[in-house]
């Protein structure tokens, strides 16, 4: 039976009382051997099944249209073509995150440039691609506009507010009203998607690389039109997601459809350029920012509005001004978002979908507000921090974003910060520049489930680690619970039969499926206390043995016979009574060069407060990785369409940057402040994934225009923005 | 086509398409999934192999062009048993998040490690004749090898805690 568990009230904090020690430590991944030594099993990895087939997909070349004819004959004649397949069941493009239902089957109209239209099916992966790039399709081709600035189809959402922003912004002392662009971006997992279908009468198994299991498998049952139990997902190792395999991908339908034609097992890898066609890419945006303040700091007005795209009927839309709403108060706040309707590859969630690009506009204007003020930046951040949620005045659950600021200026050395555009080294300027860091938590539906033989432990949910460390904090959490040695415990994740997860998005995953196991867990501390004979409270478990009321006994002694706890959580009334997010603080140093306009990051830190740390080593890597994240946001990354048929031009990578070891400086430093978020989930845990890059693309945005005395507003800060920035010498 | 090869020390005869890459032919036909693909452009670096001591894409490599070549990939360095310094180094200091990108860059580095002390410079180098192993020194000469995880810096400690072990 499983227990099922709302988040009502602020639960204790347990996991400080077990008092077995691997909670928080810097524990190496349990599946890190794996991963060093090439044994980690990513889905492309598995020995072929006998007489798998190999699947290429073919891409529209035209923005709108229809498919009139795939000359298909011309294919089959090919040596080793065994089929090309277009099927009313294929996908345009993945499913949106948590949507759990098939995303659009176009048959064979087609939606934008890049639509996978076929599968060219072969015996070995050279035909098929042969084929693929051989065949000739006759397309009837309709107008349709591919960039949001020209675009007439747009929706305009009712504007959030709070208070009233005309009347403060008219009233306020001192103003900036900016105007901010940045570019689509392309979560470029370095494993490209991928698949490997094979069925079992009317079921079908299917290899894949997926993030949320839970919901894939009704999205793949539901596009195949079978039911959801006939379809069973492997997905133990994901060689990056970073939102881009949230939802069902084409590669996966399009597998389980050519194999369930052919009758043998098919594999479909897609291309690097695939996925930079056909997976969802971040929006590009145009940002609207107005700030106002009285003559000493304080912020009066705030609107941050902005225009994203997105292809017809994507209920997605990147939530630009989500942490806008809740950083810093005002008298008077507005958020109005545009959503243009392009034909062009989907919009979806990118890591921090949001705070990603949001943050970097929103924090550079209080940077440029705090100039014009002639305040420090940091100061006029810290004086306008909000008591509650301006928008909804919900108090926070737990921020130290305060703290976050004031202790990483002075680990960076911000007190010494020289005026703008006054230091040099030879060619180079040198600047200094910080940002807030906000990303809202949330807790998330999840299940798991725990087995407990004599001092050995399995942990079993569908749950997926995607680099973020499932393996290695979940494992912990059990251990901790129940007093194990963590080589005593062994975590099964990736697996649709296993309890249902969260699955791996929106930096929930850890919260959410970590909640499931620790209660989980708790059901079977429950049971060895009342095997030897004390209340749960009084009940101690450590180093394999249990205690309590003066008896005690080794678990392998006392736990003869499998225990078994499955537990479930959802989110409830805290989530309403309270709000809850990551707060943190970038600092970065650039030097910029005042001729070629290449920008140099030298060191950055981020200062970040993100509840109860489950591993130092693996929170430490995800805080990284979003903080270089944030140094391609600002200097790199830029993925660019033609404007006449909207086809993805920077379609590789070395077409679209994404940060190399030489754009990385090795001075990287993350602080994690000591916080517990009792209101959040049982373990006090809040998301990492992607903290660390929300807002960190300002802190390095905000130090060029310090090194230069010029500011950048369209993003990424591309050297010949640089240079014109600087305008005429 | 038929081409022999020796793969970390086994000699292997492959009958292949004249088309195959090394990449497809070590995962495919020779069971070494261990080698990745990342991008099958010579672009990301994953599928980064050892041909004759040196590294190359072996992504950038057709089969045929190998004949008699000695080929050393991620399972020849070590198993999750016995791992090579580099690779344990790797584990300690989680210089890999995913892990997809792993194999290529523990390749490279094997392979950067062993240029330095054949004394090779590079664009960083401000002595020619003599380059250390500085982190701008191992960010320049691994720059052919992205992780998108990010895990660049932890990845250059992992290195140079490795080459620290084997002085
Ligand atoms: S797969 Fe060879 S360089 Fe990317
Ligand atoms: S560890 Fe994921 S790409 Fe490097």
């Amino acid at each position: 039976m499983t227990d099922r568990f709302t988040m009502d009230e602020p639960q204790p904090r347990l996991l400080d009382e077990t008092g077995q020690g691997v909670i928080g430590t810097p524990m190496d991944r349990p599946d890190g051997p794996q991963k060093v030594s090439g044994t980690a099993g990513y889905t492309a990895d598995h020995p072929a099944p006998e007489g798998m087939a190999h699947g290429y997909l073919v891409r529209a070349t035209i923005a709108r249209g229809k498919v009139l004819k795939i000359d298909r004959e011309g294919a089959m004649g090919l040596e080793g073509v065994l089929d090309v397949i277009t099927d009313p069941r294929m996908t345009r493009n993945p499913a949106q995150g948590m949507a759990g239902e098939a995303p659009v089957q176009p048959a064979d109209a087609v939606h934008y440039h890049g639509q996978p239209i076929a599968l060219v099916v072969a015996s070995t992966f050279e035909a098929a691609r042969d084929a693929a790039q051989r065949l000739s399709v006759e397309y009837e081709t309709e107008d349709a506009a591919v960039s949001p600035g020209n675009t007439r189809d747009t929706e305009v959402d009712d504007p959030e507010t709070a208070g009233d922003f005309d009347a403060a912004w008219d009233s306020s002392e001192v103003t900036v009203d900016l105007n901010y662009t940045t570019p689509s971006h392309a979560a470029a997992a370095m494993e490209p998607h991928a698949a490997v279908a094979q069925w079992n009468g009317d079921a079908v198994e299917l290899r894949g690389s997926l993030q949320m299991v839970r919901f894939n498998k009704k999205e793949l049952a539901d596009s195949l039109g079978i039911d959801a139990s006939q379809v069973r997902i492997l997905s133990p190792f994901v060689g990056g997601g970073f939102g881009s395999k949230l939802g069902i991908g084409p590669e996966a339908v399009a597998a389980a459809i050519a194999s369930q034609k052919l009758g043998r097992p098919v594999r479909v890898v897609m291309t690097r350029q695939n996925v930079f066609d056909m997976i969802l890419r971040r929006s590009e945006t145009a940002q609207h920012v107005r700030l106002g303040a009285t003559r000493d700091g304080r912020i009066t007005a705030i609107s941050h509005d902005d225009r994203v795209s997105n292809l017809d009927e994507e209920g997605f839309a990147e939530p630009v001004s989500q942490a806008s709403q809740f950083l810093y108060g005002a008298d008077g706040l507005s958020f109005t978002q545009t959503v243009a309707r392009i034909a062009a590859t989907p919009a979806g969630s990118v890591r921090a979908p949001g705070e990603a690009v949001g943050m970097v506009a929103f924090e550079a204007a209080i940077d440029e507000l705090a100039d014009k003020l002639g305040m420090d930046p940091l100061d006029l951040r810290l004086k306008n921090l909000p008591e509650k949620h301006p928008m909804d005045g919900r108090p926070y659950s737990a921020r130290r974003l305060a703290d976050c600021l004031t202790e990483g200026a002075e680990l960076f050395g911000w007190d010494a910060r020289w005026e703008a555009g006054s230091r040099r080294e030879g060619d180079w300027l040198i600047g200094m520049g910080m940002s807030s860091a906000a990303r809202s938590n949330v807790l998330v539906k999840s299940a798991a489930r725990v087995r407990l033989t004599g001092d050995r432990a399995i942990v079993e949910t569908d749950m997926t680690d995607i680099g973020t460390g499932s393996y290695a904090i979940l494992n912990q959490i059990a251990a901790e619970m129940l007093g194990l040695s963590p080589d005593r415990v062994e975590v099964r994740l990736g697996d649709s039969d296993l309890p249902g997860a969260s699955g791996s998005g929106g930096s929930f995953g850890a919260s959410s499926a970590g909640s499931a196991t620790f209660l989980a867990a708790k059901k079977i501390r429950a049971e060895i206390a009342r095997k030897i004979g004390c209340s749960e409270e009084a009940l101690t478990l450590q180093k394999g043995r249990a205690r309590g009321d003066n008896r005690e006994a080794d678990l392998s002694g006392l736990v003869t016979e499998e225990i078994v706890a499955e537990a479930e959580i959802e989110g409830g009334k805290t989530a309403e009574s309270h709000f809850s997010s990551g707060f943190g603080a970038h600092f970065a140093e650039v030097a910029v060069n005042e001729w070629t306009g290449e920008v140099r990051v030298r060191r950055m830190l981020g200062v970040m407060s993100m509840g109860r740390i489950l591993n130092e080593k693996t929170a430490r890597s995800q805080a990284l990785g979003g903080m270089i994240w944030g140094i391609g946001t600002a200097l790199t990354e830029d993925m660019q369409s033609d404007s006449r048929d909207g086809h993805v031009v920077t379609r590789d990578l070395a077409n679209y940057h994404v940060p190399s070891h030489a754009d990385v400086p090795g001075d990287m430093q993350v602080v994690f402040l000591e916080e517990r978020d009792d209101w959040a989930n049982p373990i006090q845990t809040k998301g990492i994934g992607e903290l660390g890059i929300s807002g960190a693309g300002a802190a390095v945005i905000n130090a060029i225009s310090h090194a230069s005395g010029h500011r950048i507003y369209d993003i990424p800060a591309l050297p010949d923005r640089v240079i014109s920035s600087f305008g005429v010498k | 086509m038929k081409t022999t090869l020796t793969v970390n020390g086994r000699s292997h005869e492959v009958d292949h398409d004249t088309r195959r890459t090394l990449l497809d032919t070590l995962r495919d036909d020779l069971d070494l999934p261990g080698t990745k693909k990342g991008c099958d452009h010579g672009q990301c670096g994953a599928c980064t192999v050892l041909v004759n001591g040196q590294r190359v894409n072996s992504c950038l490599c057709l089969t045929a062009m190998h004949d008699g070549d000695e080929v050393t990939t991620i399972e020849g360095i070590g198993s999750p048993e016995r791992l090579s310094a580099l690779q344990k180094a790797f584990v300690e200091k989680d210089g890999y998040q995913c892990g997809y990108c792993t194999p290529g860059q523990i390749m490279s580095a094997t392979a950067m490690l062993k240029e330095m002390r054949d004394g090779a410079p590079s664009y960083v180098s401000d002595d020619l004749d003599a380059a250390e192993l500085s982190d701008a020194e191992m960010a320049e000469r691994m720059s052919g090898n992205l992780c998108r995880c990010s895990a660049y810096p932890l990845i250059r400690e992992a290195i140079a805690m490795a080459a620290e072990v084997e002085k």
